[in-house]
């Protein structure tokens, strides 16, 4: 048995259909790649899993978390696992962090809602999630605020609040896109580094196939709220049967030649 | 955060103008320089600084700084208890309006919509014809009035806030509903809101004017500043001065409102602070 097991996944908005019978399982431990274009139903997979979908949209299928079904549960059950078991790390640094909390007590929310921790305990163990993620003194950011920090950091501080209780997998929602390249190089070792260290699973949600080189062995390729392909990243990348694949390629190729071109 | 306050000069007019009112308000109940009731027709329509008569007197010879600082009591206490209304009014509905079950939710939008339309002072008529005038009934009919409003601006802001990605996160980290209120929701819209609070305060001071001077408001015998205006409103071709007194009372205290407002705002946001 997967940790996770997707069936039939159908995400309906009034009459249009966004995701269409997604069938697909992340063993435990094991880092898959989910890969799609702008509007391929990517972001939203990663929602129906945490049941987070926006008002009005209504889901079929079963989402399965180590054998427990996800679908259909109160916002009370889902809410004791969101956060502990499955855990999420966003897009956009710059909006992920509300804007009046100091990152502390963001980093220290988990500890005490999953973990039952005192205000002490939690925030201490917030200064040590954000050692681990690699922030500059600790003990200074977690009383800082998230303007005050770079995207780079904020980014970090995103995944210390995921990685806080340890969950069983781990989604990342394309976690480097918003990055300047240098710093995406960081926040990918980090996250690859941790996750082989916590041996949780990950989900890596991207648009950009490069990227995943260095984070996954297998991949799913997602268009149009279908899945189109998948196995593992290296015979998809050497023989990409789907044209939608062979154009995430020609993107993945192009920029990685761009790259190179401003390279000194 | 007071420090924040206290750099801006907005702050610190709004402050001082408040401290001023408290004071003379407090002051007032002790202490007047005259009897702001007794009449004493002989010195009737004296001039400023005459006689110890700090603004000069009225026609029946009443003591216009004395009036004034037995009025500020009544302002202060119905333009703070009409914003607190305004606010638990403004953000019970507007909670209501976002967040309860579709039918609630529904009703909480139209009773936004149809009470805003509703003009305040003719409720505040309204609520003194059946409750008969007092300066409670005048604090009802604004806090309601004007906390609709605050609840229209309010809900806005939330259905912003509740879109964001830091509440899309919280929520993926484990919050519930009721963390997500109190912990980013309020927060996030509480500068938003206590903009709209002062104004409400500067709105209730010239509400609870207006409405004195129509004659809804506390009874006619206590000293207010509406009152005063009503009172010499017939002379005011011939004795500008005594219209001028609580005319620019009620101004400053209003302006006063305004900049205090926008100085907590700015001080309600650390990006603010940071900026300046």
């Amino acid at each position: 048995m997967s940790l996770l097991e997707v069936a039939g996944l159908t995400v309906r908005s009034g009459d249009r259909v966004l995701l269409d019978g997604l069938d697909f399982a992340v063993g435990a431990g094991e880092r898959v790649g989910l890969v799609g274009g702008s509007g391929s139903g990517k972001s939203l997979t990663a929602l129906a899993l945490l049941g987070l979908l926006p008002a009005g949209m209504t889901v079929e299928g079963g989402v399965r978390l180590a054998g427990v079904d996800l679908l259909g549960r109160s916002d009370r059950e889902l809410s004791a696992v969101r956060g502990s078991r499955i855990a999420m790390v966003f897009q956009e640094p710059r909006t992920a962090l509300d804007p009046l909390m100091r990152v502390g007590r963001q980093i220290a929310w988990p500890l005490r809602a999953h973990r039952g921790m005192s205000r002490k305990a939690a925030s201490a163990g917030a200064v040590e999630l954000a050692a681990k993620v690699g922030l500059p003194d600790p003990e200074r950011v977690v009383r800082a605020f998230p303007h005050q920090l770079s995207g780079g950091q904020r980014q970090r501080v995103g995944l210390a609040i995921a990685l806080a209780c340890r969950p069983a997998l781990l989604v990342a929602d394309e976690p480097t896109t918003a990055l300047d390249t240098t710093v995406q190089a960081g926040v990918l070792r980090l996250l690859a580094g941790l996750v082989a260290e916590e041996g949780m699973a990950l989900l890596f949600i991207t648009h950009d196939l490069a990227v995943l080189a260095h984070m996954v062995r297998r991949v799913l390729v997602l268009g149009g709220g279908r899945l189109l392909e998948g196995g593992a990243l290296a015979d998809v990348l050497r023989a990409p049967a789907h044209p939608v694949t062979r154009e995430l390629l020609a993107l993945a190729r192009a920029g990685a030649f761009r790259r190179r071109e401003v390279a000194p | 955060m007071t420090r924040v306050v206290l750099r801006r000069p907005g702050g610190v007019f709004g402050l001082a103008v408040l401290g001023l009112l408290v004071v003379g308000g407090v002051v007032s109940y002790w202490w007047t320089p005259f009897d702001p009731r007794a009449a004493d027709p002989a010195r009737a329509w004296l001039p400023p600084l005459r006689e110890g008569h700090l603004l000069g007197t009225d026609r029946i010879g009443r003591d216009q700084f004395s009036q004034l600082l037995a009025g500020a009591g009544g302002t202060l206490v119905a333009a703070v208890a009409s914003a607190a209304v305004a606010a638990v009014v403004g953000v019970a509905l507007a909670l209501a309006a976002v967040l309860a079950p579709r039918p609630l939710r529904a009703s909480a939008v139209g009773l936004i919509d149809v009470l805003v339309a509703f003009p305040t002072l003719l409720l505040a008529m309204v609520l003194s014809a059946v409750y008969g005038s007092s300066l409670a009934t005048v604090v009802a009919a604004i806090g309601i009035g004007f906390g609709v409003g605050v609840a229209r601006v309010t809900r806005a802001e939330l259905l912003s806030v509740l879109g964001s990605d830091y509440v899309l996160a919280a929520r993926a980290s484990g919050a519930r509903t009721g963390r997500i209120v109190r912990r980013h929701l309020l927060p996030n819209v509480a500068p938003t809101l206590v903009v709209q609070l002062s104004l409400v305060m500067a709105l209730a001071v010239l509400a609870e004017a207006a409405l004195t001077y129509l004659g809804y408001g506390a009874s006619p015998s206590s000293p207010s500043w509406g009152g005063m205006l009503h009172e010499q409103q017939a002379h005011l071709a011939a004795r500008p001065l005594l219209v001028i007194w609580p005319g620019v009372a009620v101004a400053v205290t209003v302006l006063g409102c305004n900049l205090l407002g926008d100085a907590l705002r700015d001080a309600g946001d650390p990006r603010a602070v940071a900026a300046r």
